[in-house]
Parts: C-alpha cells; sequence; structure tokens
C-alpha cells in the first residue's frame, strides 16, 4: 500500500516535473537569501498569479501565510513555502472517481466542457482503461456537431474494443444519449461513458441541449450518472471559473478533469475553482498516452508542485 | 469579448472622472486597479507591469494632472497603450509572391487550428483566391476526416495522403498539387503540439522549410491563461511567427492573451474566431479592440458589418416612409429585426455602441436570442392585414397566432405592447421638433 502510493507519487511527480521545476525555481529564486519580509509575500503572489491561481485566490492564499508567518514568528524564509503548500492543500478538493455504479445499471461517466479542452481524448483513454481491466464498455457519441467528431471516437472505441453507439452528424445529441443507454442496459455492459459537444459555457441554447442530454440519461438511467465531469484544458486561465459556474448551472457536475498538464502551464487555476465552486479534481492529463490520464491527489499534487526530488520521495 | 476587462476599466474610470483635479496618488489608486483588472483577464504578469510603468510614466506628467481634464488624459493614455500593446493598426495576411503561396497553421491540442483553417480558406476564396486545404494533422483520429468535411462544406479541395506519410513529405507533395492544379494558396493544417515537446517541434519546423510559407500562424485559445506567451515565445523560437490567431473569443474570455502575445513576441493577432460557424473569423483590430475594452464602444466595426449586410436601398425606403410621418408596421419592424439580425448576435453588436456596453449584463436587460425568434415567429404566424394593422388583432386572433407561433397568448400580448411604445417613439422622434432632436442627439453623444 505504502510502496503504490509512493510509485504513484514518482509517476505524478515525473508527469508534472515541467510544471514542477517552473514553479520550484520560481518559489526558491523568491527566497534565495531574503528574509521574512512585505516582499517575499510580494514574489509569493508573483509566482501564484503566474501559475493562473488568480488575483483573489491568491491574496487569501497569501495573506493566510502572513497570518501564520506572524502568529508563529517565524523568521526563516525557507519555512515559508511549505506554510504556502499547506494552505493550498486545505483548498484544494480532491476526489477519486467513482468505479462501481451507484445503483442499477452499468457505472455510467458523462464529459462535458468547452471546446478543445480535450473530452473526447479523455473518455477514449477512460474506455481503454477499462477495457483493459476486462469490463465491457460501450461509448455514446453524443459530439453531433463538430465535423468528424464521431469518427474520432470511433477510433479510439475500435482501439479499446468498447461497442460504440452513434447517429448521423446533426442528429439531436439527447437522442443519442438515449439510444446509448438503452444499448447499455440491453447489453449489459459494465461501463457507459457519453461524449458531447464542445460548447463555450455563455451559449444559452448549447447549455439548454446540454442539460437535456443530461436528463435524458438520469432518467433512462432511472439515476444520476455516476460521474459528470467538467474537462478543462490545464492551460485554461481565470475563465475556469465561469466555465465551472456555468456548466454546473446546466449539469450537476461531480468533478473536474484537468487536461494538458505535461506543458508549462500550472493549472493554478483549479485551487480558484476549488476555493469558489467547491468542485473536486478527479483525473488529471499529464501526457498522450493512456496512462496518462491519472487520478488526482490533491496533497500529492501539491507536495510535488513544492517540494523538490529528494524530500519528496523519501517522505 | 473582453466584456469583464471592460467593466473593470470602465468602473475604474468612472471614479477618475469624478475627481476635478488629479494628484500622483489618485493615478496611483487608479491603476493599482487597472492591474487587478488585467491580471483578472489573464494578461500576463510580466506584460501588465512594464504596460503600467509605461502609463504612469505618461500620466503623471506635469501637463497631463495640471489639464482641465486630467482623468479624461489619463484616460487617453491607456486607450493609446493599450492599442500599442496589441500591436497599433490591423495587420492583414502577407500573400504575395509567386503562387502558390503557403500558410502554415501551427498551436497547441484543441486549439482550433483545423476549425479556423477552414474558415480561412472560406474567407481567401470569397475574396477570390483559390484555396487548397493540405491534411498535415496525421496524429489525432480522424483529424483528416474532420477537414474534409469542412472542405466540402465551404467547397475548397483538400490535399491529404493518409496518416502514413511524414507531414514534411505531404507539405511537398501539398505544393506540387497546387500548382498543377492551379491553386494559388496553400493552407497547411498540422497536428497539435506542445511548444516543449522536442520531437514535433522539429517536425513542425521541417514541414517549414518544405513548405516555405509566407505565412506562419500561431492559433491560440482565447482562454489560455499565463501560459499563453510562453506557448507562442517558443512557437516564435523555432518557427518565427508572422501572426497569431485568437479562438473561442465569442464567449466569456477577457481575452489577455491577445494583449500579451504581441507583446512579448512582436506577432501580431491577425484574426479572431468568434463562432463555431464557418464565416465567424473577424480580422483584428487593436486600437477598435482597445476602444471596446474602455467602453468607448467600437463604432467603425458596427458601420462596416452594416454596410456589408444591410440592404441600402431597403434602409432608404424605411427613412423615407418614417419622415413622410407615415406609421410603423409590424412588417417594418420584423424586416428591420431581420436585417439587424443578419449583422451578427446582438450582444456583440450593443458592445459596440459606445457607453452600450456596460448596459449588457444589468439584470432584465440581457439580449436573447431565442426572444427574438419567438417575436419573429409570432409576426410570421400573423396575416399580411394583422401586420399592416395591428388593431384589428382581438382575443380569438391572440390565440391563433399564438397557436401558430408555438407561443403563449402573454407572448402575443407583449410584443403588441412593444410594438405600439416602440411606434409611439418613432412618432414622437420623427414629428418632434427641437426638443427631441435634442434628446436623439444626446443619445449618440455618450
Amino acid at each position: 500500500m505504502q510502496d503504490e502510493r509512493k510509485s504513484w507519487f514518482g509517476r505524478l511527480r515525473d508527469g508534472l516535473s515541467k510544471t514542477r521545476a517552473a514553479l520550484i525555481g520560481k518559489v526558491k529564486e523568491a527566497l534565495a537569501g531574503s528574509s521574512v519580509d512585505e516582499q517575499l509575500f510580494e514574489r509569493l503572489e508573483e509566482v501564484l498569479i503566474q501559475a493562473d491561481v488568480g488575483v483573489e485566490t491568491t491574496l487569501e492564499l497569501v495573506d493566510a501565510v502572513r497570518r501564520q508567518v506572524s502568529e508563529r514568528r517565524i523568521r526563516d524564509a525557507e519555512e515559508v513555502p511549505p506554510l504556502l503548500a499547506q494552505e493550498m492543500k486545505a483548498v484544494l478538493r480532491s476526489e477519486p472517481l467513482r468505479l462501481t455504479p451507484a445503483g442499477e445499471g452499468p457505472l455510467t461517466y458523462l464529459a462535458v466542457g468547452v471546446n478543445g479542452a480535450g473530452k473526447t481524448t479523455t473518455l477514449g483513454k477512460l474506455a481503454a482503461r477499462f477495457a483493459r481491466e476486462g469490463k465491457r464498455v460501450l461509448i455514446g457519441a453524443g459530439d453531433t456537431f463538430r465535423a468528424a467528431a464521431i469518427d474520432q471516437l470511433r477510433v479510439w472505441a475500435e482501439r479499446a474494443g468498447a461497442d460504440f453507439v452513434a447517429q448521423q452528424p446533426g442528429s439531436d445529441p439527447a437522442a443519442v444519449a438515449y439510444d446509448a443507454v438503452q444499448a447499455a442496459k440491453a447489453r449489459g455492459v459494465d461501463v457507459l461513458l457519453i461524449d458531447t459537444a464542445g460548447r463555450l459555457q455563455t451559449k444559452v441554447n448549447l447549455m439548454q441541449e446540454l442539460g437535456k442530454v443530461y436528463r435524458v440519461v438520469a432518467r433512462e438511467l432511472g439515476r444520476d450518472p455516476d460521474e459528470a465531469l467538467l474537462v478543462v484544458d490545464g492551460a485554461t486561465g481565470q475563465n475556469a471559473l465561469s466555465q465551472a459556474r456555468l456548466f454546473r448551472e446546466a449539469v450537476p457536475l461531480t468533478g473536474v478533469v484537468l487536461t494538458k498538464l505535461d506543458g508549462t502551464a500550472k493549472g493554478g487555476v483549479i485551487l480558484a475553482v476549488s476555493r469558489e465552486l467547491g468542485l473536486p479534481v478527479k483525473l488529471i492529463g499529464v501526457g498522450e498516452g493512456v496512462d496518462d490520464l491519472r487520478e488526482f491527489d490533491s496533497a500529492a499534487f501539491v507536495d510535488a508542485l513544492f517540494a523538490d526530488g529528494e524530500s519528496a520521495s523519501s517522505r | 469579448m473582453f466584456e469583464s476587462l471592460s467593466q473593470r476599466l470602465q468602473s475604474v474610470f468612472q471614479k477618475l472622472k469624478g475627481r476635478g483635479k488629479l494628484s500622483e496618488q489618485d493615478v496611483d489608486q487608479a491603476l493599482r486597479e487597472v492591474r487587478l483588472a488585467l491580471l483578472e483577464a489573464d494578461v500576463n504578469f510580466k506584460v501588465v507591469r512594464e504596460f503600467l510603468a509605461r502609463v504612469r510614466e505618461r500620466a503623471v506628467g506635469q501637463e497631463v494632472l495640471q489639464s482641465l481634464s486630467p482623468a479624461q488624459q489619463v484616460i487617453k493614455i491607456v486607450h493609446e497603450e493599450l492599442a500599442a500593446l496589441m500591436g497599433g493598426s490591423h495587420a492583414r495576411l502577407e500573400l504575395g509572391g509567386a503562387p502558390p503561396v503557403a500558410v502554415l497553421m501551427a498551436g497547441l491540442q484543441g486549439s482550433g487550428k483545423t476549425t479556423v483553417t477552414a474558415k480561412l480558406a472560406r474567407m481567401l476564396k470569397a475574396q477570390g483566391r483559390r484555396p487548397l486545404l493540405v491534411a498535415g494533422d496525421v496524429y489525432r483520429p480522424a483529424a483528416i476526416r474532420q477537414l474534409q468535411v469542412l472542405g466540402e462544406q465551404i467547397g475548397v479541395a483538400v490535399f491529404e495522403m493518409g496518416q502514413e506519410t511524414p507531414p514534411p513529405v505531404i507539405a511537398e507533395k501539398a505544393l506540387a498539387h497546387a500548382k498543377l492544379h492551379g491553386n494559388d494558396v496553400v493552407l497547411m493544417d498540422t497536428a497539435g503540439r506542445l511548444h516543449v515537446d522536442e520531437e514535433l517541434m522539429d517536425e513542425i519546423q521541417q514541414i517549414k522549410e518544405a513548405l516555405n510559407p509566407a505565412e506562419i500562424l500561431l492559433v491560440v485559445d482565447a482562454m489560455t491563461g499565463q501560459d499563453a506567451v510562453n506557448v507562442a515565445e517558443a512557437f516564435h523560437a523555432r518557427l518565427g511567427l508572422t501572426g497569431v490567431i485568437l479562438t473561442k473569443l465569442d464567449g466569456d474570455a477577457r481575452g489577455g492573451a491577445a494583449l500579451s502575445i504581441r507583446a512579448v513576441t512582436g506577432a501580431p493577432v491577425k484574426f479572431v474566431g468568434t463562432g463555431e460557424k464557418l464565416d465567424a473569423l473577424e480580422p483584428f483590430h487593436p486600437e477598435r479592440i482597445a476602444s471596446r475594452i474602455l467602453g468607448m464602444g467600437d463604432v467603425l466595426t458596427l458601420i462596416e458589418r452594416a454596410q456589408e449586410t444591410l440592404d441600402q436601398e431597403k434602409s432608404r425606403k424605411m427613412v423615407e416612409k418614417l419622415a413622410r410621418g407615415d406609421d410603423l408596421t409590424l412588417e417594418d419592424f420584423l424586416e428591420q429585426m431581420q436585417q439587424v439580425r443578419k449583422m451578427g448576435p446582438l450582444d456583440q453588436l450593443l458592445g459596440m455602441i459606445p457607453g452600450m456596453s456596460s448596459l449588457k449584463n444589468v439584470p432584465g436587460l440581457e439580449v436573447d436570442e431565442r426572444e427574438l425568434r419567438r417575436v419573429e415567429a409570432i409576426i410570421q404566424s400573423m396575416t399580411p392585414e394583422e401586420r399592416r394593422n395591428p388593431a384589428i388583432i382581438d382575443g380569438s386572433r391572440r390565440r391563433r397566432i399564438a397557436r401558430g407561433s408555438g407561443t403563449r397568448v402573454q407572448d402575443v400580448n407583449r410584443l403588441l405592447k412593444q410594438f405600439e411604445q416602440t411606434r409611439a417613439m418613432m412618432r414622437h422622434l420623427m414629428g418632434g421638433g427641437k426638443r427631441s432632436r435634442r434628446l436623439l442627439g444626446s443619445l449618440f453623444k455618450r
């Protein structure tokens, strides 16, 4: 158990190494030979803002650290980052992905999000993962709008050996969702994954369409889907807050998938999303491979962002 | 686009305008708020710092603070610096040289390259060019198919060699194909790639060498945060970007990337994507966007749109008719509405009218496109006689119209009432003397 956690932690750390290098480098740079003064806090603020944490969340985090520093009369600048990491962990919510169905029928996931966030790829990778565990998977191609989105998902389904339910491009996504749930129940599959078209959260009619897809799935399933996942591009800035807010108005989200964290983007906005909306992060994408989609652990995430290699692995 | 940023800045300057003389502290206070507004809009941290330093240097000078309207002066400086930050005037596509001229598209995964490539092809075709689309994304499942579907929709040929051929080879063959088939512009889509992926960055460099493009355009998601600058810098270092296209600006993205990328790379934003439809691609005008951000409106774009889409003849007749003192009919009402709707989503148009952008988020004033469609349906469910003379629409006619348009009687009532109010206002405006003309004048002044 201990070993497994460590190895998972190690893998996460590798995936995040670029992010880590950038942020750690900056924290260290910020601390080099400095004493605990106002300038130090300002530099920590800069680091957080550059990680897309956002102004409000940054100020709150740093204020909390500032309070602690004065209460505990901390003089050594090196002691400050662990305090910040602690505050970040307190804010960041995470939950494991639900892996057993909450009731009758298959384990059901719905993926939603803006265009290009990585919904189809995320579902494709999940299908591969479940199939490898010997589960029978069915994918519903609910993106009937974008050109060739159905073909893209079909390729993933074929690779994973998953069942595939689709209609013509341009057809009603709620009808596809209906078909997919019916087929999943009739065939007795273990896992049902439903894709949806990317949409900007400000398009009122498209958000209503999404609400309908969710309601149809819940009605045909006889219960809520096990996961309604908001897929967010890890490079997204403060707009992720608006995405989380408005998508949650349309469908009862269960969590966030943060993708494309293998670049230099920090994904810091997830702290703001977590703080303001209490939405837990469930998965993160740290690479193109099927295994690069990983369960999210907020403590490990923050540790990986702050600790350097030695101390983290010896923990 | 840019709404939140625009609102924040406007409220900062509103406060500033309320004061007569400004002290250095007043300016600093305002600039601190500008800083927060820019950071919340995802403008890059370093860009914000440099921007504010430049504004401050100009704003605290004697001639500004001593002038009669220091607040106006400060706003003017911010406006000029914002426009300068984004590159000054509109940068066009440079497609000179012997045909076929090539355009290379690059960007991260999911930024919108394939869609934008098709949008560009559509635009060039409309300008009389003979574009060829080239499917260079050999990695993402069905990416080639996606480009083919889009090509079919806009009637532009797509060159592809399947997923097995290396993209640099595809580039070379595409040029030969274009020469043979008389295509004067070659637009090459490429796979999304991370700027830190050495292998794929090498590949796109090879594509560039094979294609010898006149334009190398980086496609960037407008919702990107602080990292936009890192991405742009990395692509610029490898490829030497000639321009940037920002996508997904039709949402509530604050567009900070637009302000940052040009400042850091020197590559200007040339176009912005403002919708899922293939005609939703607009040239980027920094000075106009700066006006929009500061709530000064963007009348130029509005006029251009109007000239492109409105039927001049119909508009002239309408004005003549109203000037004669004829009453507005529901037919006119419908026609006007359809003409305006052709110009684009109403909330976009509203943002271009000076002073109106701040109205957009007032509760109860949201523009709901579906409401407009409902109004259209109601009017179309009326007989021509009813449209000309709404007074004859009694209870039973109202019920019939509601049934015919799939609405409720209350909706029909509401529309008729709104129409009556509009008509009364038109009568007042057209018929009134000096007073109403002054009213009109003041409406357009701010």
